[in-house]
């Protein structure tokens, strides 16, 4: 099954003349904006900051890599269980750390992401250790990669934009409100918690067969950080201002490669200037819209805009 | 089959159980109305040494405005509080409808039927006007998630119901053009409107206005006024208010109770409270 994903994947390329290197790159983009993804639901749209999704994308990538090597699961299979247990985990996590008020939930989050990595790096015997977990087959293809961040971004749109985003939102912006008009504020912080811990997950078993060999520090504090920095350049509160910000962080590192050294500096520049400039990150609370795009190049005025966000 | 179903044996069943469904009917019905929509019995309430209410009782009954007034840190906002399932009271009972709900969670408060404004407003301030109102219908969105994904006819059936019974909503309350606008940008007194409509969504028996004419004028809490009686009448409902203008509670309100230190002062008409010396002394000073 994964020769024939990987066949097809070497066809289209091929007949598109993408070189390996190309492919590499739209991989991790993609594994990117499916942990984001999981993070803009969290914090642009609940307000939750989690500083341990790196460690759900470690849950997701060990699990799956565990299962196919192993225990000779299909890869669909595992890549499915992987995302499944990192949601799973968030779900008990989230039992017990969301009636926490504020930066407790936070500190929790940051505590079980460097649990998870020192746990891996303890277990030697289960996870490799900090020598890592090696002989992974290739699945992630560039093919594959794409359809998952396609199906990430068409389910996490639709969960946005039905009663379950609204919730969410309505927590956002007020609690005390949210739940004066029935909204179980706990219930719905965790299903967004667990949501996006499914998509760590997700992302973190795609990564596993991207780089075919897992160590427990790609899934470090940093990897956490980066995730939430990225977050908040999209946009708190746009799933397509996080796709965007995916983008930026992904792509602009391989075209400045030479600066690859200063890039926690760069981010550390980014989110400053963007809190100072953009508080609600590029995109705010808006969506891209290629209606209002076409418009605003046109060079309507802003009477036609507002008419168009109606 | 068809001969069992047309006996005259089953048709005398069939009319005995009828009446019997009537009788019950009846009985619910005045059951309902013995019911008071709100009772309230012996509610206390500490902050350590504070006591922010003491021995509360009230009984609100179907189609009531009942004010409750006093000075500031009388404990009228602890009693909203204690209702919605923000405090839990320390002792005494809160019925609801006849069924008992102290110490319920907020949002299990609001499903089963009390909205609530706030006193310092509270909108999802970067949401629509629109969007205000039909996050508060939740409960009619019954959907799950996977006919959310998939679109199903369920969620565009139940999405559409869900916006036109918001749109309705609006128009009642006369917001209808602000629809589209963010709700931090509406003036003061639509915000006001936009609360009464957001807690009106839930489609509640009891609705609970914490100081609804807070930092209005005399004309603007006249037209106040006039819009909770129209609510009323439409949607006849039970209302608690909680006000600090007497002109407001003398126009509006059924029965009011006088609250100082926590402590009942007086039940009864506006009238009657207005002229009890005890009130005069504690609440509307002592040259009245």
């Amino acid at each position: 099954m994964i020769d024939a994903f990987n066949n097809i994947n070497n066809a289209v390329c091929s007949f598109l003349h993408i070189n390996p290197y190309i492919q590499g790159v739209v991989v991790l983009l993609c594994i990117n904006i499916i942990a984001i993804l999981g993070m803009a639901v969290l914090t642009g749209f609940t307000r939750l900051f989690s500083f341990g999704n790196a460690g759900f994308m470690a849950i997701g990538a060990y699990a799956a890599a565990i299962l196919i090597v192993r225990h000779n699961f299909n890869f669909l299979i595992a890549m499915l269980i992987g995302a499944a247990l990192a949601g799973f985990v968030a779900f008990l996590l989230g039992s017990l750390t969301l009636k926490l008020k504020g930066d407790y939930f936070l500190i929790t989050c940051l505590g079980f992401g460097e649990c998870v990595r020192v746990l891996l790096n303890y277990f030697k015997d289960f996870s490799g250790g900090s020598a890592g977990f090696p002989g992974i087959p290739n699945y992630s293809s560039m093919l594959f990669s794409v359809i998952c961040a396609i199906l990430a971004f068409f389910i996490a749109w639709r969960f946005i934009h039905s009663k379950y985003g609204r919730n969410l939102t309505s927590i956002r912006e007020n609690e005390v409100a949210a739940e004066a008009v029935g909204i179980n504020a706990f219930r719905f912080k965790r299903m967004s918690f667990v949501f996006s811990a499914v998509y760590a997950g997700w992302a973190g078993a795609l990564y596993a067969g991207y780089m075919m060999y897992v160590v427990p520090t790609n899934f470090a504090l940093n990897k956490s950080i980066e995730l939430i920095t990225t977050t908040v350049i999209g946009g708190l509160g746009s799933l397509t201002g996080s796709v965007l910000g995916a983008m930026l962080v992904t792509l602009l590192p391989e075209v400045f490669r030479s600066l690859s050294n200063y890039r926690m500096l760069i981010y550390g520049f980014a989110v400053v200037l963007i809190i100072m400039f953009r508080p609600n990150g590029l995109y705010g609370y808006k969506e891209f819209s290629l209606k209002r795009l076409i418009k605003k190049l046109k060079g309507e005025g802003k009477t036609e805009t507002r008419k168009e966000a109606a | 089959m068809s001969n069992e179903v047309n006996s005259p044996a089953a048709d005398n069943r069939i009319t005995q159980l009828e009446e019997k469904v009537t009788l019950l009917e009846h009985k619910l019905a005045a059951l309902e109305s013995k019911n008071p929509v709100l009772e309230m019995q012996h509610v206390e309430k500490h902050f350590g040494g504070v006591h922010a209410i003491d021995d509360f009782s009230v009984k609100i009954e179907q189609g009531q405005i009942h004010g409750l007034i006093g000075p500031n840190g009388a404990g009228k906002t602890t009693i909203f509080n204690n209702i919605t399932g923000i405090y839990a009271p320390d002792a005494g009972k809160i019925i609801f409808m006849g069924e008992e709900i102290t110490g319920s969670s907020p949002h299990r408060v609001a499903q089963l039927g009390i909205g609530r404004t706030f006193q310092n407003i509270r909108l999802f301030s970067n949401l629509t006007v629109l969007e205000n109102v039909v996050i508060a219908s939740g409960k009619d969105a019954t959907y799950n998630l996977p006919q959310a994904i998939f679109h199903s006819d369920k969620y565009l059936k139940r999405e559409k119901l869900l916006y036109d019974k918001a749109m309705n909503l609006l128009e009642i309350v006369g917001l209808q053009d602000k629809a589209d606008e963010r709700a931090s940008s509406l003036p003061y007194g639509h915000q006001r409107k936009l609360e009464i409509a957001r807690a009106m969504a839930l489609d509640p028996k009891l609705l609970l206005l914490d100081e609804p004419a807070a930092g209005m004028n005399a004309d603007e809490s006249l037209e106040l006024v006039e819009f909770v009686r129209e609510i009323r009448g439409h949607f006849k409902i039970t209302i608690l208010m909680i006000e600090h203008h007497m002109d407001v509670v003398s126009n509006l309100c059924d029965y009011c109770t006088v609250l100082n230190f926590g402590k009942t002062l007086a039940v009864g008409t506006p009238a009657e409270v207005k002229s009890n010396p005890e009130v005069i002394r504690a609440y509307l000073g002592g040259n009245e």
